[in-house]
């Protein structure tokens, strides 16, 4: 992974810049001590690690404006921050830049359950706006598994997904609108308690952006009136591609479940480890969660059962209580990390057409055998979303870059099929040099022109999402 | 000449020696006098996966034909799109491209998302004649800038689409409506909004005049026992009747059908009551999305100004879709740095402004 050499200019300006950015932000929100921006170097994508010039962590929409416009007037490269959970490196700064963080912009500002909305500050983590709501009845639907830790503004800026989108949709169809910050330090808003902005969808286009187009300081959520209840159920299967036959044959049969999960052999394994679920002993798990009252959930799961008793499973288990469901998603969530426990690893999430899921699986299995490296499944099933986990030793030279070639051609099989790189996690430096394979050189320079027009200096997060031979010309306007 | 493929449309836009008016069947009335460019003759389905939840098809491609091959499978467009011909008088073959450019999304879409919520994935010309592809035919997507997004609802002014990726669902068992009368637009907010905070699963919440008050309509969908009991529990908590099936009259908005004048306004729910009572020269209201979609119909050009200059001060957007509206920009004008991007973006994927010039603005 290569990344544009540091500006000498702009690391001559660090004193300068700091003073002036100490003019116009608290004292302690200005970080320029070396031990201290450290703390900057990475986000989840951790293999890469670079610390930033400066960092700042301003605390209102007027102290994030003040700060563009001052990187913007003696330019000097941006790299936005929600809590630094990207794992696409979407965080990861340059030598040259200024981490600009939103964690210190973390307040409710309005709820109002009449219009279903609560209006926050983009550095609040995402369980804490359903924390905000929750004890009203209502829940922020998009739930990736980090949301524990993750902030609004990256979910925004990253468009996140999460288990349950399969019914409630990703973070752009429930985000209603924006306090965006322009590089030069514009202030605008985008959309607000209404249920579609006007004139051309810039919203839209702002959603995933991956901090390219601006920074996010507020935003308007979508709050939904929780259901009566929710139930998920373990069915284990002798064989991923029976598993995968089986997701399809649900969704076709017109049930739609809220989740469908998907975990093979060694996921099982190291969740049933951390969480205790009572996860069966079988090569392949789907967790199927319906919601709804009591009666409900019994038709909906009695229709899956019957479904997933076509497969031949190896078992059909439905939570027993609250406690067992709970368990049953705390392994669940708990995957990347519990993988991590035992190894190194990469996570993809390149997303397939729901149909195609049991020939993907074999030819990852291939492809796994081939490299010489473990692949391990866990993903959103309903919306095609994978995650391979492709386990390594950091330690052993040459494993990283292993892992990184097995990765890239799992990534091609996944756009051979008709599908694309990434489904939720974005972009970044990870998957920036492979946006080739999925688009033409003109579908990059249409994407590249909508840059243009919000950060004509491309200052914010650069050398990001397209391949850096594709955007040089306008890196270097 | 018919165009029926994609480089047809590359070939005529960059020929093009002056401004054009983007069509598919006609029937949204768009674009004004300019030399007609008209998909209608890229048609078909080229692409539909029950199982997938997935359906691409060509732009020029008839709505009747989708509807039928989803019917088929007993699937649908969730968002429920609307048909504009009752609403503006035209005739014609109503085409899928005609929906995404205008992101027409009906009552449902409280519950499942609009137009821009369900396409996938877009083929489009840009304004020089190069073809550009966003998105594509799954489910999560996020590799790269969402242009799908910006192309629903463009109006045909960033670029000419060719192909259109969609996600469908299923088609639900039973639809069960209730419905009451209320005095006012508050109280039908009241209802509606009392409905959606239930956990009831309500996939509809509109209003239509009636007499001096308002007839409200609350719709639940899904498997038979599921719609009997949710719609139960509804009736009594909100004290509702059962009714009929209006909702293809609300989301085709029929009942303004003979008003010369007819806009489209986007508030917060909670709004709708506040800024109907400061309107002046309103014949007929239709509610929707709870109130947070308001219908207004009426005889004078003026109201477009009037809605407009409401929603500058409590926020959201007014659209003039049917009349003459002369001088007045149909839509809500921007502050100068939105109405610059939108400019600037207007400038990149259409640089001789030859794509339905002035029909956003």
């Amino acid at each position: 992974m290569h990344m544009p050499a540091p500006d000498a200019k702009v690391m001559a300006l660090k004193a300068a810049l700091a003073a002036r950015l100490r003019a116009v932000l608290p004292a302690d929100a200005v970080i320029d001590d070396l031990a201290e921006t450290r703390a900057y170097e990475c986000d989840g994508l951790s293999a890469y690690k670079c610390s930033p010039l400066l960092a700042v962590l301003p605390a209102t929409t007027a102290e994030v404006s003040d700060v563009l416009r001052i990187c913007h007037e003696m330019d000097v490269p941006v790299v936005p921050r929600g809590s630094g959970t990207s794992l696409a490196g979407g965080a990861m700064p340059t030598a040259d830049s200024v981490v600009l963080g939103v964690a210190r912009l973390n307040a409710v500002l309005e709820t109002d359950y009449a219009d279903r909305i609560i209006r926050v500050q983009s550095g609040r983590t995402n369980l804490s706006v359903t924390g905000a709501v929750e004890a009203d009845g209502f829940f922020y639907a998009p739930d990736p598994s980090s949301q524990l830790a993750c902030a609004i503004a990256g979910n925004v800026a990253m468009n996140s997904g999460g288990a349950h989108c399969l019914k409630y949709g990703v973070t752009t169809n429930n985000l209603l609108g924006v306090t965006l910050v322009l590089m030069d330090g514009t202030v605008v808003e985008l959309g607000g308690g209404h249920l579609d902005a006007g004139g051309l969808d810039l919203l839209g286009v702002i959603c995933g952006s991956e901090g390219q187009l601006g920074v996010v300081t507020e935003a308007t959520l979508r709050i939904l009136a929780k259901p009566e209840g929710a139930r998920p159920v373990l069915i284990g299967f002798d064989s991923n591609a029976v598993a995968g036959a089986c997701v399809s044959d649900i969704i076709k049969a017109g049930v739609l479940p809220v989740a469908i999960e998907f975990m093979d052999r060694p996921c099982i394994v190291a969740c049933e480890a951390f969480a205790k679920a009572g996860y069966p002993d079988c090569e392949a798990l789907l967790i199927v969660e319906v919601e709804g009252s009591d009666a409900e959930i019994d038709h909906q799961l009695g229709l899956i059962s019957e479904i997933a008793q076509r497969h031949d499973p190896v078992e059909v288990r439905e939570a027993r209580d609250a406690d067992e469901a709970a368990r049953i998603w705390l392994g669940r969530k708990s995957a990347f990390g519990a993988m991590g426990q035992i190894n190194d690893y990469m996570c993809l999430d390149g997303t397939i057409p729901v149909t195609e899921l049991p020939r993907v699986l074999d030819r990852i299995g291939a492809l796994s055998r081939e490299y010489g490296l473990d692949v391990a499944n866990v993903f959103h099933a309903g919306d095609g979303n994978m995650h391979p986990l492709i386990l390594y030793d950091a330690n052993t030279p040459g494993q990283l870059e292993l892992c990184e070639a097995l990765g890239a051609a799992i990534l091609k099989l996944c756009v051979e099929v008709g599908g694309c790189l990434t489904g939720e996690h974005g972009v970044g430096i990870e998957k920036r040099d492979l946006m080739t394979v999925q688009f033409a050189p003109a579908d990059l320079t249409a994407q590249m022109a909508v840059k243009d027009v919000f950060d004509p200096k491309w200052l914010l997060n650069a050398a990001k999402v397209f391949p850096l031979d594709a955007s040089a010309a306008h890196r270097a306007a | 000449m018919t165009l029926q493929t994609e480089d047809d449309v590359a070939d005529f836009v960059r020929a093009a020696k002056g401004p054009l008016a983007v069509r598919g069947g006609g029937t949204r009335a768009q674009g004004g006098g300019n030399e007609a460019l008209s998909v209608a003759g890229l048609s078909g389905i080229t692409l539909y996966e029950p199982g997938a939840l997935t359906l691409v098809a060509k732009a020029g491609t008839a709505m009747a034909e989708i509807e039928a091959a989803l019917v088929a499978e007993r699937q649908q467009l969730a968002f429920e799109p609307m048909d504009h011909r009752a609403l503006l008088g035209t005739a014609g073959v109503p085409t899928i491209g005609g929906v995404v450019a205008t992101n027409a999304s009906g009552p449902r879409r409280i519950q499942v998302g609009a137009c821009r919520d369900h396409l996938l994935g877009v083929r489009f010309v840009d304004g020089s004649g190069t073809v550009v592809k966003n998105g594509g035919r799954v489910m999560k997507n996020v590799t790269g800038y969402d242009l799908v997004k910006l192309l629903a609802g463009s109006y045909g002014t960033l670029g000419v689409l060719t192909e259109v990726s969609l996600k469908v669902l299923p088609l639900p068992e039973r639809v069960a409506t209730l419905t009451t009368v209320v005095p006012d637009a508050a109280a039908a907010v009241t209802v509606m909004s009392d409905a959606l905070g239930s956990p009831y699963d309500v996939t509809g919440a509109a209003a239509a005049q009636d007499g001096d008050g308002f007839r409200v309509h609350v719709r639940v969908e899904g498997f038979d026992d599921s719609v009997r009991y949710r719609a139960g529990q509804l009736r009594d908590l909100l004290r509702l009747d059962d009714g009929g099936d209006p909702w293809a009259d609300l989301r085709d908005v029929t009942g303004l059908g003979d008003c010369p004048v007819v806009l489209r306004v986007s508030v917060r729910p909670s709004q709708a009551a506040a800024l109907l009572s400061r309107m002046d020269g309103v014949d007929k209201v239709q509610l929707d999305w709870s109130g947070g979609l308001i219908w207004l119909g009426g005889a004078q050009a003026a109201l477009l100004a009037q809605a407009q200059a409401i929603c500058a001060e409590i926020g959201g957007h007014a659209t003039g879709i049917k009349g003459d509206f002369g001088p007045l920009p149909r839509f809500q004008p921007q502050p100068a740095p939105l109405a610059a991007i939108s400019a600037g973006l207007r400038a990149k994927f259409d640089p001789r402004g030859i794509l339905n010039p002035g029909v956003m603005g």
